[in-house]
């Protein structure tokens, strides 16, 4: 692929609550080149977020980012003083995120808050900004957009608001958009017709996306690259199609057996991952994993493996391997997947959202 | 905007048997209230004397018939006369008193704006700071003291000590209001702190946390992720969405303000209407305090009205429908 737009080099990014410190996101690497879609996928919690916030400094208090390099074009975004972080964040890299019904502020025109992205930095005259803000719009395929501009955003639907951030992201032009589960909130026939757009706007503006979400569909039908975290560290990373067909760490194949698949006669039962991801101010020795692991070795108890090319251009972080693990032990595991009484049991125990499922 | 006028105008008319239902009430719970307005400490008038009095007044007629009448006197804007200041209309006590009421308010009032709620924004956006621990101290002080406590620890200070400290040279009076609609006395200063110490500590807390709320919200986010200028994010972002609910608090409060306290009022022989309303129902002066409820139910609607309008001003989801 083409030349590194970002780099992110050891990055630790904790929190300091009364409880203890929080390591969300603990050491990940990871890279993005100019144009590419990099999908980043993994539990609620697992710090997905958490890195996408810190290549824009808004982890929010009390976190902070106390280790780690994030290289933009050759420039440490974490040396930045307040000025160059200011004129860095929606211009060279925007964000788009999750809620669409609350990331607009419903007292201001939607238009005037695509505009002000743009008068923020100086690569639009405030004039253009004016004309590009309905030209933007049209080209999120918002329709009306030349009436649309005045309306404030409870005027709009979740999939325009939704249409309208990423127009806002767009804006001028940044090398890298961010986008934090944009289609999460809304509902199903809306999310495709995001996916396809940003699909588009990816191929016509050569934007490079970083996409993360839990959901693996939109990872397979968006990105080139994927890089899967569990409890803030990198635990696979390789290209899409690569890690679909042949997953080397049972935590990705898990999460790709968790997914109800169309295309294929369901065999198989959907695999639920047992437990719940662990308490980052305490996380297990060993693999993170391995409390949670169909396949744990006693290795994985003590000793935390490292990251290791797997394949051509793919990483684990596993000392088993699916590919090691037999066939036999595959369909155990397949088979363990929760009972109905066991599921409503776990169901009752735990919180309701984190409870039994990785995703979708 | 045509829209509005409507609004308004349906608004006003609703005003009448608003008020319809406030002289009910007010009528009701005054002739249930035990003793009348003739009753005398220690020697009592004659009943010859209360009787006389009582076909004066026309307080000798059935209760239905006195209401009757006095509605049809409000309809004519006739309120009737004071039953304690012999020979003077109950609208001419009101238009006597209510200025000075209405300067202390709005003096207080407005130094309230400007200082409740920049002492909650600068709490909230510095929160945790010694400002802001400096400022919501201020604050829990100045709402949990009661504004007796707070003017006669200020007619203590500013004007006994310091009268003493300076030989009679400097210090601030309590001699009342010598003018009514003038603002710039200096009679003004220590009943203004006196009345506005507590609804200005009210506002800089609601403002404070209202921001805080604000500064947390995912708008806030999307804001600095443009990369605004930290001052733009604050102003167009944080503060139009956070300062909603501390108009809506400033119309009751300023509503409050202009009717006045009995105890500023006494404290600094100010002689407002705080005090007459007051006076009015120890003395069970009927028509006055019938006339004093219906002009506090009046002003506390308009502010109502104009807080429902300027809602439509500045927050654009709100619709004006009903």
């Amino acid at each position: 692929m083409g030349q590194i737009l970002l780099q992110v080099d050891d990055l630790h990014t904790q929190f300091f609550t009364s409880r203890g410190v929080v390591r969300a996101v603990d050491g990940v690497s990871l890279h993005i080149d100019a144009g590419e879609t990099l999908g980043i996928v993994g539990e609620s919690g697992c710090g997905k977020t958490i890195t996408a916030l810190s290549i824009l400094r808004l982890v929010p208090d009390p976190g902070r980012i106390t280790a780690g390099k994030i290289m933009f074009r050759g420039r440490d975004v974490t040396k930045f003083d307040d000025d160059e972080i200011r004129d860095f964040r929606g211009n060279d890299v925007a964000m788009i995120f999750q809620d669409p019904m609350t990331s607009l502020n419903p007292v201001t025109k939607v238009g005037f808050q695509i505009e002000e992205a743009m008068t923020a930095h100086n690569r639009f005259s405030a004039s253009l900004a004016r004309t590009r803000v309905v030209e933007l719009l049209k080209r999120v395929r918002v329709p009306a957009a030349e009436s649309r501009v005045k309306d404030y955003p409870h005027q709009f639907s979740g999939g325009m608001r939704q249409r309208a951030m990423i127009a806002m992201g767009l804006a001028n032009e940044p090398s890298l958009l961010i986008a934090d589960e944009p289609t999460t909130a809304l509902d199903v026939t809306v999310q495709a017709q995001i996916i396809q757009l940003m699909k588009q706007l990816n191929r016509e503006l050569g934007t490079a996306m970083m996409l993360i979400t839990h959901n693996m569909a939109l990872v397979a039908s968006l990105c080139q690259r994927v890089v899967v975290m569990y409890a803030g560290r990198i635990v696979e990373e390789g290209p899409v199609e690569q890690i679909f067909k042949s997953p080397q760490h049972p935590y990705t194949w898990s999460l790709l057996r968790s997914v109800p698949r169309v295309d294929e006669a369901r065999k198989d039962r959907l695999v639920s991952i047992h437990g719940l991801p662990p308490d980052l101010t305490n996380p297990p020795p060993g693999c993170k994993f391995h409390p949670r692991c169909p396949f744990v070795i006693d290795r994985c108890k003590i000793d935390e493996p490292g990251l290791s090319e797997v394949a051509a251009n793919q990483v684990a972080r596993c000392w088993v391997l699916m590919r090691n693990v037999k066939d036999e032990d595959v369909a155990a595991a397949k088979a363990s997947a929760l009972s109905l009484d066991a599921a409503k049991k776990l169901k009752a125990e735990a919180p309701p959202e984190v409870g039994t499922v990785a995703g979708g | 905007m045509t829209n509005l006028a409507i609004y308004i105008i349906r608004r006003l008319l609703w005003m009448i048997p608003v008020l319809f239902f406030v002289i009910v009430i007010t009528f009701g719970l005054m002739h249930l209230a035990p003793g009348g307005p003739w009753d005398r400490e220690g020697r009592q008038l004659s009943p010859q004397v209360v009787n006389n009095l009582n076909v004066k007044y026309g307080l000798d007629k059935p209760l239905p018939q006195q209401f009757l009448t006095y509605i049809w006197g409000v309809v004519h804007f006739d309120f009737g006369d004071s039953l304690k200041s012999p020979g003077q209309h109950v609208s001419d006590r009101i238009l006597q008193s209510w200025p000075y009421t209405f300067t202390l308010g709005a003096v207080a009032f407005i130094l309230l704006v400007p200082i409740g709620i920049g002492l909650g924004v600068i709490a909230a956006l510095r929160q945790n700071s010694l400002l802001d621990y400096t400022a919501l101290g201020l604050a829990t002080a100045a709402a949990s003291t009661p504004n007796f406590v707070v003017g006669i620890f200020l007619i203590i200070v500013f004007a006994l000590g310091m009268n003493k400290l300076t030989d009679g040279n400097f210090y601030f009076p309590t001699g009342g209001m010598p003018q009514p609609f003038n603002p710039f006395q200096v009679e003004l200063i220590m009943p203004v702190i006196t009345l506005a110490a507590l609804p200005t500590a009210y506002i800089a807390r609601l403002t404070r946390s209202s921001t805080l709320d604000t500064l947390r919200q995912d708008f806030v986010r999307t804001a600095w992720a443009k990369g605004l200028k930290s001052r733009l994010v604050v102003m167009r972002h944080v503060l139009k969405n956070s300062l909603i609910p501390v108009v809506t608090a400033l119309g009751p409060t300023f509503a409050f303000l202009i009717t006045g306290s009995f105890i500023t009022e006494t404290l600094f022989s100010i002689p407002g209407i705080g005090r007459a309303f007051v006076t009015s129902i120890a003395g069970r002066d009927y028509t006055m305090i019938l006339g004093t409820t219906i002009l506090f139910a009046v002003l506390i609607a308009l502010v109502n009205l104009v807080v429902d309008v300027l809602y439509v001003f500045i927050d654009p989801r709100v619709r004006l429908t009903d």
